[in-house]
């Protein structure tokens, strides 16, 4: 009885380990002092007023969202053709090309940061939107594979003969038999997509610019030079967008599979 | 709900397969047929899974491809749909050469063993995906899926999903959406394969009541024997990549062609000896050194007579002179089981191996253990070439 005290307390403090630098941001965005102080002293919402009085925390606001969006869309759509091409089509050296397409999820994203940067340069895409959405698309591409394959699996490949079969051909079976069986793991790895691009870090620092900055990269470059507490309110904002995506991408997940099944 | 006349012109076709140096006798086989294989071959490397069929398959017939699996088959079914296309040969339906036609355009129907309905649409929508396919007013697709559910007895189903049903009852939506549309053919590959004993037998009759409702083709992919039997106008036996005999089911199980059609279908004794003699149309073989008479003759080094269990009869040793047109051979009884209809005895057979008997009465039966004579009339053995299949069953 007590190991299984014990072992109960070991997942609270595991709980609170992992959740606490989460939740302390949340107090210290309603400080009343203009520091970084736990506990904080004083209630106020300055700090959210700062944000949305602030142009250059609303622009940085309003690339992240277009950034996430289009990588959204870009990732989904060619995530989708290569879990279709790699579960359809058999040849030699398929495993290997599978893995290829996850190793932006294994390799260090410096790395890929690195020579992205000398590679946009010679392109100058630095500093641009389709620089921004190339980078992210990178990273947020294996999500979306992941979840499209493990969803392709559950579709018998018999449902597209027997379309084939009623008259329909590829692109027709493709639009109302595959995409709507599919659908829950491409609406999870489209939100993926996105959120990944939305608190995508790394590639944004090396990409970035003055004039085009997403919103972790304005909050880095806020608490590295200056010690701005609208830093806190930032933060709480976005991890409350990235939080509502995913509770959006379980909640879509499970209302498909309540309808097919 | 006849399907309706071809309206393929044959006049290109025709010029075709004079292209191909066939004779105006086989141009016109492959224009009168509802489907037909010509050396029709389908390879996977250097591995023939199908090989050089040729089978011509009459319009408005039902014809079933009865084989163990692995032998062809389905392989032979796919080319038919377009799933596989075939390594050489020519493949027409209703006259019209198909084999570059991808399978949405070859205007077929087909049922799959798992029903292959789409989960997210309703039975109606299922029937209805053919329909929108084909451009069909939605107040005539209304009436023709009322009929199609009508057809199949599930009148009051369109509503439901598929998951809400019972393999059953989705196997018969699947044929309703497989017909409605009216295709000349029909595929079915071992659609009743996952049904219990009973549904599958109700679905039997109900498949060959559509069929003669319906009037189209229909090919029938099973390895149930007594499905093939029960279902089929003629079957096509499948072995090794190669159709062994093509038959009406009396035909095949009657006069088998080849020793592996005759174990196939239904149950069997099977004689192996060497040849005695052989003349006016009868040939008299050495079975473990008892002279065995059978009609037919074959020029072949080894040989085997093929008898049903139902032309056997079991009697005491010593008991029967041997008459004219009359075999013996004495057997040691192995077991007897009541069938209800009939007792079937297990007997070893001179050589060693089993033979079956069919008894309609229990004075037809001896006990485990003693020793008989097998009689049976002359003309009933079929003379085979003996290839050594080993007997096969797949019931």
């Amino acid at each position: 009885m007590t190991f299984k005290r014990a072992l109960g307390a070991l997942a609270v403090l595991i709980v609170l380990w992992l959740l606490l630098p989460t939740l302390v941001i949340i107090p210290m965005s309603f400080n009343s002092a203009a520091s970084f102080n736990f506990p904080p002293q004083g209630f106020s919402l300055q700090w959210y007023e700062n944000f949305f009085t602030d142009p250059s925390w609303l622009r940085s606001l309003g690339s992240s969202l277009q950034v996430a969006l289009i990588t959204m869309v870009v990732a989904t759509a060619l995530g989708i053709m290569a879990a279709i091409g790699l579960s359809k089509v058999k040849f030699r050296g398929k495993a290997l090309l599978e893995s290829y397409f996850l190793t932006p999820l294994i390799v260090p994203g410096i790395v890929i940061a690195i020579g992205l940067y000398s590679l946009f340069l010679r392109f100058n895409l630095l500093g641009t939107l389709p620089g921004f959405v190339l980078a992210h698309t990178v990273v947020a591409l294996p999500l979306v594979i992941i979840n499209v394959t493990a969803s392709l699996q559950g579709v018998d490949p018999k449902l597209e003969q027997a379309s084939a079969t009623l008259g329909a051909g590829r692109l027709r079976t493709f639009f109302s038999i595959t995409l709507p069986l599919i659908m829950p793991g491409v609406t999870a790895g489209a939100l993926f997509a996105f959120v990944t691009s939305f608190d995508e870090i790394i590639l944004s620092l090396f990409v970035q610019s003055p004039q085009l900055q997403t919103l972790p990269v304005k909050i880095y470059n806020s608490v590295t030079q200056t010690s701005d507490p609208t830093v806190a309110a930032v933060a709480v904002i976005a991890m409350f967008t990235s939080v509502l995506v995913m509770l959006t991408a379980q909640f879509a997940t499970r209302k498909r599979k309540r309808v097919s099944v | 709900m006849k399907p309706e006349s071809s309206a393929f012109t044959v006049g290109q076709n025709e010029q075709e397969l004079r292209q191909l140096h066939l004779n105006t006798e086989v141009i016109s086989v492959i224009n009168d047929a509802g489907i037909s294989l010509r050396d029709v071959t389908k390879r996977y490397g250097n591995k023939a899974v199908v090989d050089a069929i040729n089978l011509v398959i009459k319009p408005g017939e039902f014809m079933t491809f009865l084989g163990p699996s692995g032998s062809g088959k389905t392989t032979t079914l796919n080319m038919i749909a377009g799933f596989v296309s075939a390594t050489e040969g020519l493949l027409h339906i209703y006259g019209k050469p198909v084999a570059k036609l991808p399978a949405h355009k070859r205007d077929i129907g087909m049922v799959f063993q798992n029903y292959a309905l789409f989960p997210h649409k309703t039975v109606a929508e299922n029937i209805a995906y053919p329909l929108d396919r084909r451009k069909i007013s939605k107040a005539e697709q209304k009436t023709m899926i009322a009929g199609a559910l009508e057809m199949v007895r599930m009148g009051e189903f369109g509503d439901r999903f598929p998951t809400e049903l019972s393999g059953g009852q989705q196997q018969r939506v699947a044929l309703a959406r497989a017909l409605v549309y009216k295709p000349r053919v029909l595929l079915m590959d071992e659609p009743l394969g996952a049904l219990d004993k009973k549904l599958r037998e109700w679905l039997q009759k109900e498949i060959k009541r559509i069929h003669r409702e319906v009037g189209s083709t229909f090919v029938y992919v099973t390895h149930d024997q007594e499905e093939a039997l029960s279902l089929s106008d003629r079957i096509a036996v499948f072995n090794n990549g190669r159709i062994e005999q093509v038959g009406s089911p009396a035909d095949l199980y009657q006069k088998p062609q080849t020793l592996f059609v005759g174990r196939f279908l239904g149950e069997s004794t099977v004689l192996s000896g060497s040849m005695v003699s052989s003349g006016a149309g009868e040939t008299t073989l050495d079975i473990s050194g008892h002279a065995i008479r059978v009609p037919g003759q074959l020029s072949s080094e080894s040989l085997a007579i093929l008898i049903r269990p139902e032309n056997i009869i079991l009697c005491d040793e010593g008991s029967a002179p041997s008459a004219a047109g009359i075999n013996t051979l004495p057997v040691t009884v192995l077991d007897a089981n009541y069938l209800g209809s009939s007792w079937r005895c297990e007997v070893e057979l001179p050589d060693g191996s089993t033979g079956t008997v069919r008894a309609a009465q229990a004075a037809g039966v001896r006990e485990p253990g003693s020793r008989a004579l097998m009689r049976w009339d002359v003309d009933c053995g079929v003379l085979l070439e003996d290839t050594g299949d080993e007997g096969v069953s797949l019931t």
